[in-house]
């Protein structure tokens, strides 16, 4: 190991200045970014009101969306009258028309049990009392004063307000007790009715039991077969809506297609045009250059905006939002492409006499075409994510679906079925352009 | 079968012409179909974009002209007015000229006119979605990198969730926010922070792979620890390439900050969507032409510095 001494040292500093003495802004200039961004930070944090906004933001909404998305639940109401229960389930919901759910016992002393998760988590209920029982716990609820009153403790998932008596059985539900009825929510794991919504023949019905009718069943709807009764019921599903959803999806993927594709074909020979090896007025590559970044900077949406005021909100402003934006973007992309070409190639057709489109289609295409094929498919699949944002500014497409979907606040499920059809959509154009791009220049460059 | 036998057996000048020729044809045969499958997609794609539309191409194409006349102001400078919120004589009550009335000020007569205000909030929403992204795509990006992760489950782990970050729609993550933080821009940044997480950190481990492993067989060499190695091999080579793709991402961030704003987030997105849908020609062009400059300086600016961190590298095709 060689040991340096004070003087080799110092001859090594004076041969190489640079590295020992640096500028007083080289030496300082990453603690001067990490402070700068530290203030940023703190101004943002000023700026944004970000602890008022986290402070004062619903978080109890988060559990709730978020258990919607996996989860649906079940309201139903039983009227106290004299002696009689009458239990009412809201029409459409998920358990059917005519619902005689096994969660409801009739008990022999004419009292009515709701397991809201098995015995554990129930309430049993006459038209004088109710008895709340969960967490090894029951309460009992005095009904026949006008009002329901709770004697003795209670405890922490009981709420005792002045017209009902509320208790919070957790995921699985809640329980709210009123001086003349009981309401139930009760939650279930799954998406319902997702096949077949309860207005359909086959609501219900197991796979195999489908699987019959539509093979072998008696016709239902006379004039039609079972298997388009099917279909179309599955299409046409009230809450899901498969048929509408897919249609927008396919609404948006053709978006991002349409302007992809015109974008290209538009900005291909303009870039021959603004690449200056090729073009050589510089005034003609400067101005297509800086109309490239105009489409590029007026942005899909205002352009978007646009659109949708002139043509009715629908995929074919989208599609006239993206053409621009993308010629503007692949403009550009090819333009870059064609300055960076090999020349020898080129010489080598015009030495040959060629005129210049030839030299063009012989000496120059080859090498940026595969390139360009790749650079437009990238385009195309990012678009499809563009696509679906400026959808819900009104330019159609799943993106509209979306944010209605939200807007309403409670079908998440529904939100979390397109974000799933989406993402299965984004991965499968992911891999198929990234297959086609790795044939096109020989590997995968994204 | 020798190797020969499977080599047609070229004997002549003749030959060599001949199946070059069908070389030739067999590869336009499927440029041709691949032409022809690429038009038959485009006009039936046309066609179902214009059946599905609220209005048809052509008969809706009058009035993109009766749009744009609606466009031009009566007087050219209510759109200077509107811009800087300087009183209109035009302004008869009513919100189509009383830009005075969003004036905000800041220190006596002092005003930051209301559009450069919401313009602010849009171009900060990019910038701290920028910042957060690198800040967290940084460290993802070295574990989902094949030459320096440091264990390879969790390399692919890291790798599939950047990917599933990346395709998350945006708007779902800014619908769900804006839900339980209120409309605002908070949750566009949540939205684009989370996009460009995924986003930066493919690029950047990308980068990462392309690195000279030199230097980091030399920190092995001297038993430095993984984060040694990390700080002291890769991140010097790395880091103006991570500047660039970081300032490439800023410029695409302040136009989905754009778009996130009109789909509730606030800011100058908004405030265009509601302009243009009331039909109010002075403001629509006054935003319009603020959102044009900035988001052109914004590049123009990002192309320069580029070009200075990493040279004409920055332009290269990679996106």
């Amino acid at each position: 190991m060689t040991i340096i001494d004070a003087r080799q040292a110092e001859s090594i500093q004076e041969r190489y200045p640079e590295v020992f003495q640096r500028s007083f802004f080289k030496r300082f200039a990453p603690l001067l970014m990490v402070i700068s961004l530290f203030l940023y930070g703190i101004y943002a944090v000023w700026f944004f009101e970000i602890p008022k906004a986290i402070s004062e933001g619903h978080w109890e909404r988060v559990g709730i969306y978020l258990s919607q998305w996996v989860s649906y639940d079940v309201q139903a109401e039983f009227r106290l009258e004299g002696d009689t229960i009458t239990p009412k389930y809201p029409r459409f919901s998920p358990l059917g028309n005519d619902p005689n759910p096994d969660w409801v016992k009739q008990n022999s002393d004419r009292t009515v049990t709701v397991e809201i998760r098995g015995p554990s988590r129930a309430v049993t209920f006459s038209d004088t009392e109710a008895t709340l029982t969960a967490h090894g716990e029951s309460v009992r609820v005095e009904l026949s004063g006008g009002k329901p009153t709770v004697s003795g403790n209670i405890p922490p998932w009981v709420s005792v307000y002045d017209e009902d008596v509320v208790a919070d059985m957790g995921f699985a539900g809640e329980v709210r007790v009123e001086a003349d009825r009981v309401k139930i929510r009760k939650r279930f794991l799954g998406w319902a009715n997702f096949i077949f919504d309860p207005q359909s023949p086959f609501f219900g019905k197991s796979i195999g039991e489908v699987m019959s009718l539509v093979t072998t069943g008696p016709q239902i709807e006379p004039g039609r077969s079972n298997l388009s009764l099917a279909i179309d019921n599955f299409l046409n599903n009230g809450e899901w809506q498969h048929g509408d959803v897919w249609v927008k999806l396919l609404q948006t993927i053709i978006m991002a297609f349409l302007g992809t594709i015109l974008g290209a074909v538009v900005s291909f020979p303009l870039a021959f045009l603004a690449a200056r090896n090729i073009t050589s007025s510089r005034l003609v590559n400067q101005s297509f250059k800086r109309f490239f970044d105009f489409l590029r900077s007026v942005d899909m949406l205002i352009w978007a905006l646009f659109f949708t005021r002139a043509f009715g909100p629908g995929p074919l402003a989208g599609s006239a939002a993206i053409f621009l934006t993308e010629t503007g973007t692949l403009g550009k992309i090819y333009s870059e492409g064609l300055e960076n070409i090999d020349d020898k190639p080129r010489e080598g057709v015009q030495s040959t006499g060629a005129n210049h489109v030839l030299v063009q289609r012989y000496g120059v295409m080859p090498q940026v075409v595969p390139v360009m094929i790749s650079q437009t498919l990238y385009q195309w699949e990012s678009n499809i994510r563009g696509a679906t944002i400026i959808g819900a500014v009104g330019a159609g497409g799943i993106g509209l679906k979306l944010w209605e979907a939200m807007r309403t606040n409670k079908n998440w499920e529904n939100v979390a079925y397109m974000v799933l059809l989406i993402l299965l959509v984004v991965f499968i154009f992911d891999s198929i352009s990234n297959a086609l791009r790795s044939r096109l220049i020989g590997k995968p460059q994204h | 079968m020798t190797f020969a036998d499977s080599q047609p057996q070229l004997q002549s000048s003749h030959d060599i012409a001949e199946s070059w020729r069908k070389v030739v044809a067999r590869r336009r045969m499927y440029t041709g179909l691949g032409l022809l499958v690429l038009f038959i997609g485009f006009v039936g794609s046309v066609r179902f974009a214009d059946e599905s539309n609220a209005g048809h191409f052509f008969d809706r194409l009058p009035h993109l002209f009766d749009f744009l006349s609606w466009l031009v102001p009566k007087d050219w400078s209510d759109v200077w007015r509107a811009l800087f919120d300087i009183a209109s004589p035009n302004d008869k009550g009513g919100q189509e000229f009383n830009f005075d009335l969003g004036r905000v000020y800041i220190w006596g007569d002092f005003y930051i006119p209301e559009y450069f205000e919401l313009m602010i909030i849009t171009f900060n929403v990019a910038l701290v979605s920028t910042i957060i992204g690198f800040i967290f795509a940084v460290p993802l990006s070295f574990m989902a990198a094949r030459n320096l992760t440091p264990s390879n489950p969790l390399r692919i782990a890291v790798k599939r969730f950047m990917e599933f970050l990346r395709a998350f729609p945006e708007i779902v993550i800014a619908g769900l926010f804006s839900a339980i933080l209120s409309i605002g821009p908070i949750a566009a940044i949540i939205a684009i922070s989370l996009h460009c997480i995924g986003a930066l950190g493919k690029l950047f481990y990308e980068v990462i792979e392309n690195v000279d492993m030199r230097s980091d067989e030399g920190m092995r060499s001297v038993g430095a620890s993984w984060l040694e190695r990390v700080r002291f091999a890769a991140l010097p080579q790395v880091l103006p390439n991570f500047m660039s793709y970081a300032l490439l991402r800023l410029e695409i961030n302040v136009r989905a900050s754009t778009i996130i704003g009109a789909v509730g987030g606030g800011g100058i997105g908004e405030e265009l969507k509601l302009s243009i849908s009331r039909g109010f020609g002075a403001k629509t062009l006054a935003l319009v032409l603020l959102l044009f400059v900035t988001i052109f300086a914004v590049d123009q600016f990002s192309a320069w510095l580029r070009r200075r961190l990493v040279g004409e590298n920055a332009f290269l095709l990679k996106h």
